[in-house]
């Protein structure tokens, strides 16, 4: 459940944002609350960084405005937003060693020497790197630099936390890691982080709230069990576990029908064509047809990643329709290539969707 | 060929730099102890006469001369040439290009040629000196030609485009998210360069001010054509004893000591700086 009684700490007012004649940002609006963390999930090219960027004064926005704590920043430049940002090729200072990287904002405020040393040392226990003080960043792994790009950021206490896929350039072992340390991090904190990634299993593992963003807007922002079991749109169930999306028209309660059989929806009102977010872990396969509804489908292929097997059929009894796919963990899936069979799903686990600009099948 | 006999390759390499680099320098520093003759050629018996030559204040202050020259080219050219080369690493692939090609342009023509240019400029009723008077600024001709400035503008002209490249080279390398980092973290513009940019492209610097140090420790012919006689370089000096003055010993010996004043003035620069990886360099 989100918090409403904290007051936002960043607000984004219609920001929009152009690069030459491309617009990367069209009017995006968003308010963040204290203590949160929020990612922007979305493709490359969606203006997620620029967003962050933004939000940082690294660029200035063509309209629109960002208030931090309710205080307009819009045209302050970096140095005087009390936010940090941990980049995404970490930018650590090569002619520093790893105290000097993480007291550099420190020594700008003139802090003094004892008390700088003091908390640097804290820092370094937060993100578990004692003893590494003296390192130069090209002396430290992937996993240590990220550290000490984090705890740079986070020794000036900044009201946010700006991270701009910080876990991109790490193994998948590590990045789950991370993942579970960061989280742990902004807990103990308290500090509202700002995440961007196009991973959407980062963004579910981490988020409080997820933010998925398409060609400059805002497609979707919600939990993610709200992204995730009520998509709004055919990209965010598509783009959030990967769901199947299949359109028909209304044939009776909760029962839709195309080309390729009957399927069961929600309940839906009015008679047009409906849009449907179907999970492939949620499909079910007979080999006869007999139930109420019933889709029929042929196998092509199957493969097996991350712990999760995929079927992939085409719909149709000669398998000449779009695609679709079902997934099962482990690797024992009673499917071979070039078997006809009928699909089926409860209905509650199929949510209806809107439709993409593009053709939907 | 074997394949452990690859090195036999470079032999000629190490021959060559053998016999026509440390050979000759070999060569001068035996000559300078010789004896002169007084006609052409010397004679091969040891003295040291050539160095106590040195002590007379004529030479003495053309060594001091030489070196004030040498120390006030390259820091105008650090202060010229560290904003254009930052400059012209911060323009976009096309600026780049184009500015590289006409800081280029100027070596496809001789530097004597050059030279004799500047001497057009700065004449008395020369181009700068028919401006200024045309724009009201002066009623009388300005006299730069054969001063110690025309010397100055001279030297840094000819040696500016090394300064210029060598800047550029280290500030192209830059990675400039590392710049928003410091913004990000409390720097104002001027903190973050000062801190992180000048930190970062030091040792381009640091070549560039090599690179027009040691050159102008030696070149004598600008100081020649541009300051008349008035300016005499130990360049000018060696080039006088070796072809006028027929005293090859002497001016052996001259050059013996400009090299190794060069030599210790980089080894200090070096420490002071404590830089130990100048770009392109060592």
């Amino acid at each position: 459940m989100r918090k409403i009684e904290t007051p936002p700490v960043l607000v984004l007012r219609e920001v929009t944002k152009s690069f030459g004649q491309t617009p990367v940002l069209k009017g995006l609006s968003l308010s963040i609350s204290e203590g949160e963390f929020v990612t922007f999930l979305g493709s490359s090219g969606c203006g997620k960084t620029t967003t962050l960027r933004i939000v940082a004064g690294l660029e200035a926005p063509d309209s629109g405005a960002v208030l931090l704590d309710g205080e307009d920043v819009t045209a302050r430049p970096p140095e005087k937003r009390n936010v940090n940002t941990v980049f995404q090729s970490y930018a650590l200072f090569p002619h520093l060693d790893v105290a000097q990287n993480i007291g550099y904002g420190l020594r700008l405020r003139r802090v003094d020497r004892q008390e700088i040393r003091q908390r640097v040392a804290e820092m370094l226990a937060l993100v578990q790197l004692e003893g590494f003080e003296k390192r130069r960043a090209s002396e430290l792994s992937g996993g240590q630099r990220q550290r000490v790009a984090i705890a740079r950021a986070l020794i000036n206490r900044p009201k946010v936390l700006l991270l701009d896929e910080p876990l991109g350039a790490l193994d998948l072992q590590l990045r789950r890691q991370m993942q579970i340390e960061l989280k742990r991090l902004q807990k103990q904190l308290g500090t509202t982080f700002v995440y961007v990634t196009h991973d959407q299993e980062e963004a579910i593992n981490m988020s409080d709230r997820i933010v998925v963003m398409r060609d400059g807007r805002i497609e979707q922002a919600g939990t993610p069990a709200e992204v995730y079991d009520s998509p709004r749109t055919a990209y965010v169930a598509r783009f959030i576990g990967s769901a199947n999306i299949l359109t028909g028209v209304p044939a009776g309660p909760c029962l839709l029908k195309n080309e390729y059989g009957t399927m069961r929806t929600p309940p839906v009102e009015g008679s047009g064509q409906v849009t449907l977010a179907v999970r492939g872990e949620n499909i079910r396969f007979f080999r006869e047809g007999g139930g109420d509804a019933a889709l029929r489908a042929r196998v092509t292929e199957k493969s097996y990643a991350g712990g999760m097997l995929r079927v992939f059929l085409r719909l149709g009894a000669d398998g000449s329709g779009p695609e679709l796919t079902i997934s099962r963990q482990g690797i024992n899936v009673d499917l071979e290539p070039g078997e006809s069979v009928f699909l089926d799903w409860p209905a509650a686990t199929a949510a209806v969707v809107e439709p993409d600009e593009e053709v939907e099948p | 060929m074997k394949r452990d006999r690859w090195w036999l390759c470079i032999v000629p390499l190490y021959a060559f730099t053998l016999v026509f680099v440390l050979g000759p320098v070999l060569y001068m520093v035996a000559v300078s102890f010789a004896r002169n003759t007084g006609g052409y050629g010397f004679q091969w018996s040891f003295t040291l006469d050539n160095f106590r030559k040195m002590r007379d204040p004529v030479y003495l202050q053309c060594f001091q001369q030489s070196l004030l020259l040498a120390l006030s080219t390259t820091v105008l050219n650090v202060l010229i040439g560290y904003p254009f080369g930052y400059f012209m690493a911060r323009r976009s692939p096309r600026g780049k290009r184009l500015l590289l090609f006409l800081i280029m342009i100027p070596f496809w023509t001789s530097s004597l040629i050059r030279l004799y240019g500047w001497l057009i400029l700065l004449q008395a009723r020369g181009v700068l000196n028919r401006f200024l008077m045309w724009l009201g600024m002066i009623d009388t001709p300005l006299k730069i030609l054969y001063t110690y400035p025309a010397v100055l503008i001279g030297m840094v002209y000819g040696l500016f485009p090394f300064m210029v490249l060598a800047v550029y080279t280290s500030v192209e390398k830059m990675d400039w998210t590392l710049v928003e980092a410091a913004r990000d973290l409390g720097a104002s513009p001027l903190r973050a360069f000062l801190t992180v940019t000048l930190k970062l492209t030091l040792p381009g610097l640091m070549s560039g001010v090599i690179l027009t140090f040691v050159p102008s420790m030696g070149l004598f012919f600008i100081a020649d054509i541009l300051g008349g006689n008035k300016i005499v370089l130990v360049g000018s000096l060696i080039q006088d004893q070796m072809t006028r003055g027929s005293n090859q010993p002497f001016a052996a010996a001259l050059a013996l000591i400009l090299s190794v004043m060069t030599t210790l003035l980089l080894w200090l620069y070096r420490k002071v700086t404590g830089t130990s990886d100048l770009e392109g360099m060592f």
